[in-house]
């Protein structure tokens, strides 16, 4: 770490430097920032951007970008505020890092941050006609400034940027998202093969998609807001409703952040039924992925037969937490309740079947001429793109990325298991749906091994650690990144050290996987048809209130 | 001729919660007088509209996932003749909201509801639609579907259970049996403003 710090320093002489949670904080004035993180991607090889928040600090208000090395996997994050609170403005970084033009895009809607050389400035979650920016600690939620409009948004065209002139004056420039002359049909929000309320703008030439514009915000829910009006514990039930596929994962993500700030060790039991809950939930999420693909692509059959096979994860679920879905099982500290007696039986049936049950998948659906036809060679994705649009997950890893939290940065008791990271190189809708097949099996391997371990460990009957009532977080901030079932989910917890009993979150960030998903969309349906539009978003596989939230 | 209370073939009629409303709706009924001719025919129409209701595919989170658990094998809500979820508001019976409705969707969903042929029914499905759920203290969360269209029946549930989704299935059939179709719902009349009642 010293050595990055030397190395940053002889970059940029001016940067100020701190060990935050284990991490190099970089904290540099706009002025600087731009040419150091053209600096930081070409010298040091920071080449994915993994994480943007935005934070209002009330005297100044700013954004934190957590870079990742995708060869070395190090991570160091980088201050930057502005103390002028009525029109913020910073340094876009979205032509060295393109995963950040949708992401200066929320944070612009959420504090008012404008990014000069931004080519496309809209709001992304809020309609246009929104007064304010919700996020920001002076926001004035009076419901009449912002009442439910029942008419359509107007002028949903309309887009600017801010450029910079050589003096330093900022000047705004009107354009428009689509040329007057342009072909463009609606595609959404009410769509069966968008898997949710998304919305494209899709501009055609004959069939051919010229360019895809994704309007999103249909099932924003403010979650990062209401988080910052709870306690730790209440907050953790937001996590599972906004990737309802990986519902485990996500909780336990928000568990470890807060964890890692408390400072608590989780018994060894625990862990384990966490970690098994985590695959149980990758095998359902990759199931019903398998099912929505195919029934996309018309073979209803297939989807039945993936649906067969998720109501034997559910019923583990069912009968352990007592819910089908929204399980709220993880807390902090460990687990809500003891596994059913059953469960560890059940568990080892449950991979049994799926195992067997594969073979049937691959017959029905995999070498089918139709789908072959459909799926090989369309929506490539290259490398280079998949790391810059920061996607991970089986995306990522069907273009070859080697992107899996669960071995790049170990957590939970990962590193005890044998499994292998599956990793395509082809980059296209056939390749991302393999991944999800392979993957599964790797779950299975993993679920037996943790099955063995666990009956081993019998005896050691505790599954949570005792914390204090009241959750007080000392000031800091921390990330922390899972695998979540569709790439790596991060949570960026900042807390102010506030005395009072109730300590609430300052600000709780969620980098979602879906939300870098959606920013290929565009890259990967261009001169395809508009038929492959429907492959291809499906075979990426988004949940769309994981990109709102 | 008389009204009979609703009979559902595989659930007993005092198994049922919320019976005093159904029976209100039949007095009303009885009340106004039925005719013999057409009391029979309105009960066959009733009989057979109830068995054959088509959703329309609506979700927006959550209990989405568990509707399709609902069409899939154990489920199966082809036994309720609700099997065929129409994608095209043009084409349905009744609109089974599921999720949450935030202020950007609500126009989409007021819209939608419009563009459904009459007679139509809306199954509020879920926390959120019923009242916001979770999500009631956000700034951008609509707190209950019926701020914006009338709702028939409110289902809750964070997400409801499959079973739960039957249940609020057959409360809606029990409604439809006990509406009078003929010089009723179908007959042309101004069309009125839905106002959400004050809460």
């Amino acid at each position: 770490m010293a050595d990055l710090q030397q190395q940053i320093a002889a970059l940029c002489p001016q940067a100020q430097f701190d060990t935050v949670d284990n991490l190099l904080m970089v904290t540099v004035d706009d002025a600087q920032w731009h040419a150091l993180a053209q600096q930081l991607k070409e010298n040091l090889h920071f080449d994915q951007l993994s994480c943007l928040a935005g934070v209002d600090w009330k005297d100044s208000i700013g954004v934190v970008y957590y870079l990742t090395n995708t060869d070395t996997q190090e991570m160091v994050h980088v201050k930057v505020a502005t103390t002028d609170r009525e029109h913020p403005m910073l340094h876009s970084v979205s032509d060295i890092w393109a995963v950040a033009n949708y992401q200066e895009r929320e944070a612009y809607d959420f504090f008012g941050i404008v990014f000069i050389g931004h080519p496309d400035m809209r709001r992304f979650f809020l309609r246009n006609d929104w007064v304010g920016h919700p996020l920001r600690k002076d926001y004035d939620e009076n419901p009449e400034l912002n009442p439910i409009r029942l008419e359509d948004e107007m002028n949903e065209d309309d887009t600017c940027t801010y450029i910079e002139d050589e003096d330093g004056n900022v000047k705004k420039v009107d354009g428009k998202v689509f040329e007057d002359d342009e072909y463009v049909i609606n595609f959404g929000p009410q769509h069966p093969s968008t898997h949710g309320v998304l919305r494209y703008r899709v501009s055609l030439d004959g069939e051919m998609v010229k360019k895809v514009d994704v309007v999103s915000g249909y099932i924003h829910r403010g979650i990062e807001k209401m988080c910052e009006s709870l306690t730790y514990p209440q907050t953790l039930l937001y996590t599972e409703r906004m990737d309802y596929m990986a519902a485990h994962i996500n909780r336990h993500c928000l568990c470890m952040c807060i964890e890692k700030a408390l400072g608590i060790e989780v018994p060894r039991r625990a862990e384990l039924i966490r970690l098994m809950m985590d695959e149980l939930m990758r095998l359902s999420s990759h199931l019903l992925s398998y099912g929505c693909l195919t029934m996309d692509q018309g073979a209803t059959t297939a989807f039945f037969y993936g649906f067969r096979e998720r109501e034997l994860i559910y019923d583990i679920f069912d009968r352990t937490c007592g819910a089908r879905m929204s399980m709220s099982y993880s807390t902090i500290g460990g687990v809500v309740a003891d596994v059913h007696p059953d469960f560890i039986k059940d568990v080892r049936h449950a991979c049994d079947v799926i195992e067997s049950k594969m073979k049937e998948y691959h017959q029905l659906f995999t070498g089918n001429v139709i789908a072959r036809n459909r799926m090989v060679g369309v929506g490539e994705l290259r490398k280079e793109d998949a790391i810059n649009y920061c996607i991970t997950g089986p995306s990522g890893r069907a273009s070859g990325v080697h992107c899996d939290v669960r071995k790049t940065h170990p957590y939970s008791l990962y590193s005890e298991f044998d499994f292998d990271e599956v990793i395509r190189t082809e980059g296209d809708s056939m390749a991302r749906y393999m991944v999800r097949m392979d993957e599964m099996l790797q779950s299975i391997k993993i679920l037996r091994q943790a099955c063995d371990k666990f009956e081993q460990c019998e005896g050691n009957e505790y599954i949570a650690e005792k914390v204090p009532k009241m959750i007080k977080l000392p000031a800091g901030h921390w990330y922390q990144q899972v695998e979540a079932s569709r790439g790596a989910f991060g949570v960026y917890l900042e807390s102010d050290g506030d005395p009072k009993p109730f300590q609430k979150p300052y600000r709780m960030h969620f980098q979602s996987p879906c939300f870098n998903l959606i920013g290929v969309v565009d890259l990967t349906c261009r001169d395809n048809m508009i038929a492959d539009l429907i492959t291809i978003t499906a075979s990426i596989d988004f949940v769309i209130p994981d990109i709102d939230r | 001729m008389e009204v009979k209370k609703p009979k559902i073939k595989s659930m007993r009629y005092e198994d049922f919660k919320d019976n005093e409303y159904i029976e209100s709706l039949v007095e009303q009924l009885n009340a106004s007088g039925v005719n013999v001719v057409v009391g029979k025919l309105d009960q066959l129409l009733n009989w057979s509209r109830s068995n054959s209701l088509w959703p329309f595919c609506f979700g927006t989170s959550c209990c989405a996932i568990e509707f399709m658990c609902l069409g899939a094998a154990r489920y199966d809500m082809a036994r309720f003749g609700a099997e065929v979820a129409r994608n095209s508001p043009r084409q349905a019976d009744y609109i089974m909201c599921q999720g949450t409705i935030t202020y950007r969707m609500a126009p989409v969903l007021k819209r939608l509801y419009e563009q459904m042929a009459e007679p139509k029914y809306v199954i509020a499905c879920g926390a959120c639609t019923v009242s916001g759920g979770p999500f009631k203290n956000s700034y951008c969360v609509v707190k209950g579907v019926d701020e914006i269209i009338p709702v028939d029946v409110y289902l809750p549930g964070c997400p409801p259970r499959p079973e739960a989704m039957f249940y609020a299935l057959m409360q809606l059939q029990r409604k439809i049996k006990v509406t009078k179709f003929l010089g009723g719902d179908n007959r042309k009349e101004k069309r009125m403003e839905y106002v959400p009642a004050e809460k």
